[in-house]
């Protein structure tokens, strides 16, 4: 069968994927610019033909927990939201990494802080790979790129997701969002069943039968040695997850220099790679996938080899601590970013590494 | 391969859809697309403008500071991106409402009167294909036939019936587009 | 006379009640005279009597019952506060043929989670909502409540609640009545055995209508004691809510179905 291509807005073809991935439902609530989500999905209506459900919350804090109840009976569910909606949403996803829910989130990211922008940032990194909300707790987090990959982060999300019983954060930002590029569309899958429900995730509520105890979901322990444990659980989990690390490494063999980037930061450093090389500069690109898990073992690996690093973020410097930190020191490492929904040009980016990596 | 292109101008010219038709005309042929737009308040009657690439390779930024071709539809477009276009590069516009006429001489400068010809017309809604024809005319870098399949893409089936008129605003495009300077 | 043996009482024919499976053995965690363990066991009873173990989902608040689960022999969930009828909205709607509810008490139904309660009745989610309104917050120490009467005291009214400064109790359940996705409203106590019966034909009414779907919310509020933030004893406190709570908050049905 002839492969199908869409143009789509990186928002578009998330709702899409999410109903070729078998999703089962959205909750969200509206905010720019990542409105084109639900607005999609609610003029596909899924729910009439494979069951999805869709529904428009009150509330993001509403959305999110709608998402928790749906995500505690074994469901494949999602929100999505831009980053003011999102700081709303942490109690949620803090109760979920309590609880061990999996779901994907989706944060189309714009300046702030406060109301900020509506404009790209990437000032949520922290946030995102943090914690976000209140406890010990990471995410996955998946970084895309470009609009294929906001589409293919829907499966690969839920699959982690599902794999380490934690929601799965999309940190994209408004260039992702509202972009359109081709996409390859993949054939729908059919939601779960319920015995595909039950076989997948026995720990789910799906009413108790007589043939195993009740299923609780909860993240409270009274007790604090019982709270202990379950943190100690949840750290190996976290250490697990490095065995899913994915970074992009392009022109990275005979680069004296490294530009690090994540999401659309790295596409405009693809292009300033090109004309730092025309310009005789070796720069190679390390582009995280997943920021959390961290690629620090292919970052540390670069340490001995480059003159320096320069991390390019649509923030204040924020992933170029975990970048020092990763490289123990041991190879230069800057910060260039522009803040407030300002996309660095190029042009900029080149000069930077000029002047902080090679000059200074 | 790689043509950079800003279209700017105001909101409600069909200056999204017209970058949208462009890049799915490029997916007809197998290319690489992006389509950038401007977003937020300013879509709401302000200026409205759209960053499209076509590539035979894998895009990088899509967003970017200097444009093969700029494809200026208002004065306040032509202020801020008559410097954006690359030496040897484009510029095409519509001097309908245009006070300050481009001044550089390192560019091709071309003028297409789509304001004008579009209200003659019958359905008077056909001035962001006028503008494509005229594109088109002087950068053929999509086929006339990729660019039917690119409409009939974008555009809902209820309006395929519109595909003619579109055809034809695009041919008296290419028709119409005379050099400036 | 000879005592009896409790071999020689404990035998089948003298069976007058039994604790129904879906309550779990754990000791509740509830003060002795609080109102929580009946509501928790009518609520078992009518689920058990029903056959509807294995197609429930509860849902458990944040207040004294965030513990619920561990005393009722069901799934449950236990939800951030005020968000119960959210993580319902869901439950219910991914699983249409299941029996979900939730059990709330008054600070996180009337006060933190006004929003989802107002909007997921609105809505006419299909569920039931249990509401527990002792007028207090019993788990963090007595602290006034959104429906604690006027001149009440509390731990933060502690000369009574004074209107003007710190606002009306608020009727939320004649509110939510006037909402159209709310099907079926009703105000009961369980302070006696008579009114015990009333509740509990009041839930079993409840998942009747649950049974028939997206007929809309059906709302059970419980008027309650809370003999240790009120500082009294068990039978003090329930003469005092029947003299100050029932006048306030009257028993009976607010919204019955057509």
């Amino acid at each position: 069968m002839a492969k199908e291509l869409r143009l789509m807005k990186g928002n578009e073809a998330i709702a899409e994927a999410a109903i070729r991935a078998g999703a089962d439902g959205y909750f969200g609530y509206p905010i720019t610019p990542q409105s084109e989500v639900l607005e999609y999905l609610m003029a596909q209506k899924p729910y009439e033909r494979t069951g999805m459900v869709v529904l428009q919350a009150e509330s993001e804090v509403a959305a999110i927990n709608m998402v928790y109840g749906g995500a505690a009976c074994g469901k494949k569910v999602m929100t999505s939201s831009s980053s003011p909606g999102i700081s709303l949403k942490q109690e949620g996803i803090s109760y979920m990494a309590g609880a061990e829910l999996p779901c994907l989130i989706l944060n189309v990211v714009r300046g702030g802080p406060g109301l900020g922008t509506i404009q790209p940032s990437q000032s949520d990194y922290n946030q995102s790979v943090k914690g976000g909300g209140h406890g010990d707790y990471k995410l996955v987090v998946l970084a895309p790129a470009s609009v294929q990959e906001m589409y293919d982060f829907v499966e690969k999300g839920f699959a982690l997701s599902f794999k380490y019983r934690t929601p799965c954060l999309v940190l994209a930002d408004g260039i992702i969002g509202q972009m359109m590029e081709k996409v390859e569309l993949s054939d729908e899958k059919p939601r779960w069943t319920q015995e595909e429900v039950i076989k997948n995730s026995p720990w789910a509520t799906t009413g108790k039968t007589a043939n195993r105890e009740r299923n609780i979901i909860t993240s409270l322990n009274l007790e604090s040695s019982v709270q202990e444990e379950h943190n100690i659980h949840l750290q190996k989990k976290y250490k697990k997850m490095e065995e899913d690390v994915m970074c992009e490494e392009l022109n990275c063999d005979d680069a004296e220099y490294l530009f690090v980037a994540f999401g659309s930061a790295s596409r405009i450093c693809q292009k300033a790679m090109d004309v730092a090389r025309a310009k005789g500069i070796k720069v190679g690109l390390v582009r995280p996938i997943t920021l959390s898990p961290f690629p620090n073992k292919i970052l540390r690996k670069y340490a001995d080899k480059v003159k320096g690093m320069l991390s390019v973020e649509m923030n204040a410097g924020q992933m170029v601590e975990d970048i020092r930190l990763a490289t123990q020191f041991r190879t230069k490492v800057e910060h260039f970013g522009r803040m407030g929904g300002i996309i660095p040009t190029p042009s900029e980016v080149v000069q930077a590494l000029e002047q902080k990596i090679i000059g200074g | 391969m790689t043509e950079e292109i800003i279209i700017a101008g105001f909101g409600g010219q069909g200056v999204l859809s017209m970058g949208k038709i462009l890049a799915y005309s490029g997916i007809m042929q197998d290319q690489e697309v992006s389509w950038m737009p401007s977003y937020g308040p300013e879509m709401r009657g302000g200026t409205a403008n759209v960053t499209v690439i076509l590539s035979d390779e894998r895009i990088s930024s899509p967003v970017i500071n200097e444009f093969d071709t700029a494809i200026i539809l208002n004065q306040q477009s032509m202020d801020k991106f008559e410097k954006s276009v690359k030496p040897g590069g484009l510029l095409l516009y519509d001097p309908n409402g245009i006070t300050k006429h481009p001044t550089r001489k390192d560019i091709q400068i071309y003028q297409v009167e789509a304001a004008e010809e579009s209200a003659k017309t019958e359905s008077g809604k056909t001035f962001n294909m006028i503008v494509l024809g005229a594109f088109l005319k002087l950068k053929p870098i999509v086929k006339m036939d990729n660019v039917i399949k690119g409409l009939k893409k974008s555009l809902p089936t209820r309006h395929h019936n519109l595909i003619p008129i579109n055809e034809q605003a695009i041919t008296k495009g290419m028709e119409v587009v005379k050099k400036y300077s | 006379m000879a005592e009896l043996t409790f071999d020689q009482i404990a035998k089948e024919e003298n069976l007058v009640y039994k604790k129904t499976s879906l309550l779990t053995d754990k000791a509740m965690s509830y003060c002795p005279g609080c109102g929580h363990g009946t509501a928790h066991r009518i609520l078992m009873e009518v689920i058990d009597e029903m056959g509807y173990q294995d197609k429930t989902i509860g849902v458990a608040p944040v207040g004294c019952s965030v513990l619920a689960y561990e005393f009722m022999n069901i799934d449950v969930q236990q939800a951030a506060h005020g968000r119960a009828p959210a993580l319902a909205t869901a439950i219910k709607r991914l699983n249409p043929n299941h029996f979900v509810f939730t059990y709330q008490g008054d600070g996180d139904l009337a006060a933190i989670g006004t929003a989802e309660t107002i909007h997921s009745i609105n809505r006419g989610e299909n569920f039931l909502i249990v509401f527990i309104n002792n007028g207090i917050y019993g788990m963090t120490g007595g602290q006034m409540a959104p429906t604690t009467l006027p001149n009440m005291k509390a731990s933060t009214c502690p000369y009574g609640r004074d209107t003007s400064i710190m606002g009306n109790p608020l009727k939320i359940t004649e509110l939510i009545a006037t909402l159209p996705g709310a099907y079926y409203v009703t105000r009961q106590s369980v302070h006696t055995p008579a009114a015990v019966r009333k509740a509990k034909k009041a839930l079993k009414n409840a998942f009747d209508y649950q049974l028939n779907r997206k007929l809309g919310t059906c709302f059970v509020e419980i008027v309650s004691n809370c003999n240790s933030g009120w500082k009294m004893t068990p039978v003090q406190a329930n003469k005092w809510m029947e003299e100050n709570m029932f006048p306030f908050y009257p028993l009976g049905d607010i919204k019955v179905p057509q």
